[in-house]
């Protein structure tokens, strides 16, 4: 343990003091948020967004209003989570045509209000039913993914950057020639590195609750487990890309394409429920996917972490399988 | 008593045989001075020794032993290059390698005895060379190792802080302590080491003591002379004629002799220096060329 700590101690210092990287880890995401909540201040929204549960005719006249402009279709197979979408108004009406012919409406969704008037002229008899929910804003949506993708830079690219930093430039060569070994090593930086990830993602949710007055239904604790666990998944897939690398220039392409895919198919900026199957299955072995579902089923859904049990395996074996690999295959000097 | 034994250590590399299979013994309480041109395999050959390089083949004792994991607990060691993480001072970099050994010196003592005291709190990363050779050192000694590998310890530093850092390495000697030291420069061998080995392309061309190496190796007395004084063909000179830079080096067996045999051949002779034979003629005479080259 005196070797951890010693190790630990010496990279929080280093982190800390290196003030040009200690600004960006907390103004990169403070921008963000910042831009986020200028661009969608507005709660105008041009759309019509309609839910579909299981399959429906389009061609039928009853469901003619489909085919209204500025209107989006979305799909659902899974009538809990289109009921959900419904209840914060990101549906504004989700139908069903199979057993019979249903629709669900939030009564305080003026979109919904619109729309139920299509409903009402199709020449077909609807069981109406109410389903009743806050608005959640983009921002309120928006802001669990760009938090996810600050603890993903900060872990990947803060771990990974470090360690091969050190490698290129012989710290490493010089702590093998002491008695320390491997994984006190790796875990030194895994425990200071989550520190870092943590207070500084924990200091900006703080600061966008005031500002944003972002709802939260579930418990802090559990979201401050979430975030822990995707960070140490996050850090282990940085240490695994930096085990063997010895150009900052190569471990910088490999977390650049790393970390692009993961911003776009983990569903930060957007839903994932309108893309193909197969990229919703190829987001599952994303560790920030889970990180993001979960975080925002906390506080947007009040989920407890029993619900959200699949994404809290997923990112722990995600962190044991890249923490495995990487230990096995460190190397101390090019 | 030897502490270290290295019975024929190789290590090969893709196309380059950078030592082929040495053998050597250390005694315990001595400097042991390994040398050679660049790219004889010293490096190798210590970090070898050390444990950070695998050998191809070769067994390497500690006192009588294969080496196991605790030989990192006895020994110090000072590489050629080496860096330290950025923005610690030096005393925080003192407790970071402190906190890897079960058994360390007094940080006090081993500030003092290093001569550190007055940039203790600077940034590691933001010292002279000579301060930062002395740190380095320092974090050799921090375990209060029985055998310090030092590596280059003074390439790049001014006459006076070789001439402290020499003091340094005479103080570890002095405790007992076995040093492997390999160096450039020829006066720091023969003023530091009682036991030296010479290696070329990977293989043990010498080794003894500085002075039986200069008994056994110098029968004769150096002339030097200005290349563009010396208009003569080498080839044709009884005594060997080695180029050394800008000098002509005549190995003389009698020095008069030879300076008779200039002057019948009309070489100015403004430029003549007669000197001893040391450690760099040495060298030169076995390796064929300078240490530095």
């Amino acid at each position: 343990m005196k070797t951890f700590f010693a190790l630990f101690i010496a990279r929080t210092k280093e982190f800390y003091r290196d003030r040009g990287s200690l600004s960006w880890t907390l103004m990169f995401p403070i921008l963000l948020i910042v831009g986020c909540a200028v661009a969608f201040s507005s709660d105008q929204e041009e759309l019509f967004t309609i839910g579909i549960l299981g399959e429906a005719n389009q061609s039928t006249p009853q469901l003619q209003f489909l085919k209204a402009p500025y209107t989006e279709l979305v799909y659902y197979q899974d009538e809990e989570k289109a009921l959900q979408r419904v209840k914060h108004h990101q549906l504004h009406l989700l139908i069903s045509t199979t057993p019979s012919y249903r629709y669900w409406i939030n009564p305080n969704s003026s979109q919904g209000e619109v729309l139920e008037l299509f409903i009402k002229n199709s020449n077909q008899s609807w069981q109406r039913q109410i389903i009743e929910g806050q608005q959640i804003r983009y921002v309120d949506w928006v802001i669990p993914g760009v938090l996810g993708m600050n603890i993903m830079f900060g872990s990947l690219f803060g771990v990974g950057y470090s360690i091969v930093r050190y490698r290129k430039n012989g710290v490493l060569k010089r702590l093998q020639a002491t008695p320390i070994n491997a994984l006190q090593f790796l875990s030194a930086q895994v425990a200071s590195r989550l520190l870092i990830v943590l207070t500084a993602s924990s200091s900006i949710y703080t600061g966008a609750l005031f500002i944003l007055d972002l709802p939260m239904l579930g418990s802090y604790l559990d979201l401050f487990l979430v975030a822990l666990l995707g960070a140490l998944s996050m850090i282990s897939l940085g240490l695994l890309v930096s085990a063997r690398t010895n150009s900052e220039e190569l471990a910088g392409g490999i977390l650049n394409m790393t970390t692009w895919p993961m911003m776009f198919l983990s569903g930060v900026w957007f839903s994932l429920d309108n893309t193909p199957v197969y990229m919703q299955n190829l987001a599952q072995l994303l560790p920030l996917t889970h990180l993001v579902h979960a975080a925002r089923e906390i506080m947007i859904n009040g989920a407890t972490l029993g619900e959200l049990s699949f994404d809290l395996w997923a990112m722990t074996a995600m962190a044991a399988v890249f923490m495995t690999w990487a230990s096995l295959s460190f190397r101390w000097y090019k | 008593m030897h502490i270290l034994e290295v019975k024929e250590l190789t290590k090969h590399y893709k196309t380059v045989k950078a030592v082929n299979g040495i053998s050597f013994s250390i005694p315990k309480g001595v400097c042991f001075g390994l040398l050679g041109p660049n790219g004889a395999g010293k490096t190798t050959t210590i970090e070898m020794i050390e444990g950070i390089t695998k050998p191809t083949s070769g067994e390497i004792d500690y006192e009588g032993k294969p080496r196991n994991r605790h030989f990192r607990d006895v020994a110090g060691i000072q590489f050629q290059q080496t860096s330290l993480p950025d923005y610690l001072t030096v005393k925080e970099t003192l407790k970071l390698f402190a906190g890897f050994y079960r058994k360390t010196l007094s940080l006090p003592s081993l500030i003092e005895k290093c001569d550190l005291q007055s940039f203790t709190a600077q940034y590691s990363t933001k010292l002279s060379g000579g301060q930062r050779q002395r740190l380095l050192l320092a974090l050799a000694l921090i375990n209060d190792p029985q055998i310090v590998f030092l590596d280059e310890p003074t390439t790049g530093l001014d006459p006076q802080s070789r001439r402290r850092f020499w003091t340094l390495i005479e103080e570890i000697k002095q405790q007992g302590k076995t040093v492997l030291l390999t160096t450039h420069y020829m006066d720091e061998a023969e003023h530091l080491c009682d036991e030296l080995l010479i290696i070329d392309h990977g293989e043990i061309i010498e080794q003894g003591s500085p002075r039986d190496l200069l008994e056994k190796h110098f029968d004769h007395t150096p002339i030097l002379l200005n290349r563009s004084d010396f208009i003569l063909d080498p080839d044709k000179m009884t005594e060997d004629v080695v180029m050394d830079g800008e000098d002509v080096v005549i190995l003389s067996r009698a020095v008069e002799d030879t300076v008779q045999s200039l002057i019948k051949n009309h070489v100015t002779l403004t430029s003549l220096r007669v000197r001893n034979p040391t450690l760099e003629d040495l060298f030169i005479k076995l390796t064929g060329h300078q240490l530095r080259q």
